[in-house]
């Protein structure tokens, strides 16, 4: 009874598809394709992995020496002069990205010393430097406001030492994102180089099935009817193809993510002498982020969804010609 | 059905119009007719069948095919009268790609119909054109007049409300032809428009019918 109401006997080839758009070319090409999208998808990922670590870790704090800190600073004089450290956490906490600045006690910098200088030299520590642990905000001073907030510190309290870790963290930062962009460039160029070779594929099927379709047409069919049955094979060898890439990807990412793993502290990842134990394995494939576990399984879909309409187009664009 | 209000056709060559194959043809074939389109070889017959077709546009003229203007119409709205006529090619034009079958199942399957409906009147029209038994072959496996059955089954298969046949029985021996003829006058008298261009004036004397000549693009008589 149910194969009564079917319209349609399923995997009908009326237009003799199966024969006309190949069925290794345009899944190998596909494939290529996903590979390269699964590496720039890592890239992306990656890049901004980093960047969240290193903002959040050691970007997101740095440290100033003030010399002679009971001094008092270059300025005002008087009954209202202030101390040199005072007036670098004073041009500090008013610094846009600067969310807030800490002066450690000489307890706090005795403990953070002591591995070095031992517990006992009270009158060492009278001598050093004082200490201003300084918290980020986000989004940090940009390289710009580093170099100017330098130099105000050096006019108020000159010898002042700004720690330049957050201005190279900046930087990196600038790269990191950089990195991103190119990494989103490079997965819309293979988008577009993906729907190029789906919209050759698919006009040598219309040139090799020309006269069946025009025989079809003939017959009543419409346009969206041939669309439909050239974006039916499309989605399934690009659909195909993308699961083949993305699964060939994945023993890559998992060794990059391997390598990538000493520069993010707290990862899950194993250490590189892990032997292919179970465990190993589990801890290993934890290696990749999970923004990266969600992102792979959408390479198949993108594809089928870049077959889908790159087929539907062209065939609806070459019908026109058609009376 | 049919009207032709001076109707002229010219084909593109490179972008630009050729001279034309069709020049200023003005007649009606009224709902239920049968004509038949007689000329020599070259006098415009398949492009006339062509317009009536729905494979060309006039270049000139109005032209209504069951009640639409073909000119003005929109390119949607064509497939739906295409599937209301039926054809019959010198060239046959079946898909070999597909079986007997198919090819012939491939009107019904177009219009949505359930697989249960078309298996039961496709076999019966195959067994009416004697291909019962050649239903899973494919047409390069078929003489040129198993294939010209082949083309008559699909062509009549969806009982549409035109049918036009181009050079029909050149392939068919004369008791086939007759049979096709007999099916051709059985469907005009069940209500179908029918067109059928031929050379062959035995068959046109044997049934005689109004007739529609063509000689170098124009009507020459309008019986």
């Amino acid at each position: 009874m149910a194969r009564r109401s079917l319209l349609r006997p399923p995997g009908f080839d009326e237009l003799g598809l199966r024969r006309a758009m190949a069925d290794r070319m345009l899944p190998f090409l596909v494939a290529a394709m996903a590979f390269l999208a699964a590496l720039a998808l890592a890239g992306w990922v990656g890049a901004a992995t980093l960047a969240q670590h290193w903002q959040h870790g050691a970007g997101a704090s740095l440290t100033v020496q003030v010399p002679q800190p009971g001094d008092p600073a270059i300025g005002r004089t008087g009954p209202d002069a202030r101390s040199r450290l005072d007036r670098v956490i004073e041009t500090l906490t008013a610094t846009p990205g600067i969310a807030g600045a800490h002066a450690l006690s000489r307890p706090e910098l005795g403990a953070l010393l002591r591995p070095w200088l031992g517990g006992g030299d009270a009158a060492l520590l009278e001598r050093l430097p004082a200490v201003i642990a300084v918290r980020l905000a986000e989004p940090p001073p940009t390289p710009a406001a580093f170099a100017a907030l330098d130099t105000a510190l050096r006019r108020s309290a000159p010898g002042t030492v700004l720690e330049s870790q957050g201005l190279w963290i900046g930087r990196l930062l600038a790269l990191a994102r950089s990195l991103q962009a190119c990494a989103g460039a490079a997965l819309l160029v293979v988008a577009a180089v993906a729907a190029a070779v789906v919209a050759v594929a698919t006009r040598a099927g219309l040139a090799a099935r020309r006269e069946a379709i025009e025989i079809v047409h003939g017959l009543g069919a419409t346009d969206g009817f041939i669309a439909t049955r050239f974006a039916g094979r499309a989605t399934l060898l690009a659909s195909a193809g993308g699961i083949a890439g993305a699964l060939a990807a994945l023993p890559v990412l998992l060794a990059l993510a391997r390598l990538a793993a000493p520069f993010t502290a707290g990862s899950a990842a194993a250490p590189a002498s892990a032997g292919p134990s179970v465990a190993g394995i589990e801890t290993f494939s934890g290696s990749l982020p999970v923004a990266l576990w969600l992102l792979l399984p959408g390479l198949p879909l993108a594809a089928a969804a870049i077959g889908f309409v790159t087929a539907q187009v062209t065939v609806r664009r070459w019908l026109r010609r058609l009376p | 059905m049919l009207r032709f209000d001076a109707v002229g056709l010219h084909y593109l060559s490179g972008g630009t119009p050729g001279p034309d194959v069709l020049r200023d043809l003005s007649f009606t074939v009224p709902e239920g007719a049968f004509r038949w389109l007689l000329g020599p070889s070259g006098a415009g017959k398949t492009s006339l069948l062509r317009l009536m077709y729905l494979d060309a546009r006039p270049s000139h003229g109005r032209l209504h095919v069951l009640g639409t203007e073909i000119g003005s119409a929109p390119r949607r709205a064509l497939p739906g009268l295409r599937r209301r006529i039926g054809v019959v090619f010198q060239d046959f034009r079946l898909l070999d790609h597909l079986p007997v079958f198919d090819n012939v199942a491939l009107p019904l399957r177009l219009a949505g119909r359930g697989e249960g409906q078309i298996r039961a009147d496709v076999g019966e029209m195959l067994r009416w054109v004697g291909l019962q038994d050649r239903a899973g072959t494919h047409p390069a496996e078929l003489s040129g007049g198993e294939q010209q059955r082949v083309a008559i089954a699909r062509a009549v298969m969806a009982r549409p409300s035109l049918l036009l046949a181009d050079e029909p029985t050149g392939n068919l021996d004369d008791a086939q032809a007759q049979r096709l003829l007999v099916l051709f006058r059985e469907l005009n008298r069940l209500g179908t428009t029918v067109v059928v261009a031929t050379h062959n004036e035995t068959l046109v004397a044997r049934y005689p019918a109004r007739a529609l000549r063509l000689d170098r693009g124009r009507l020459t008589e309008v019986g």
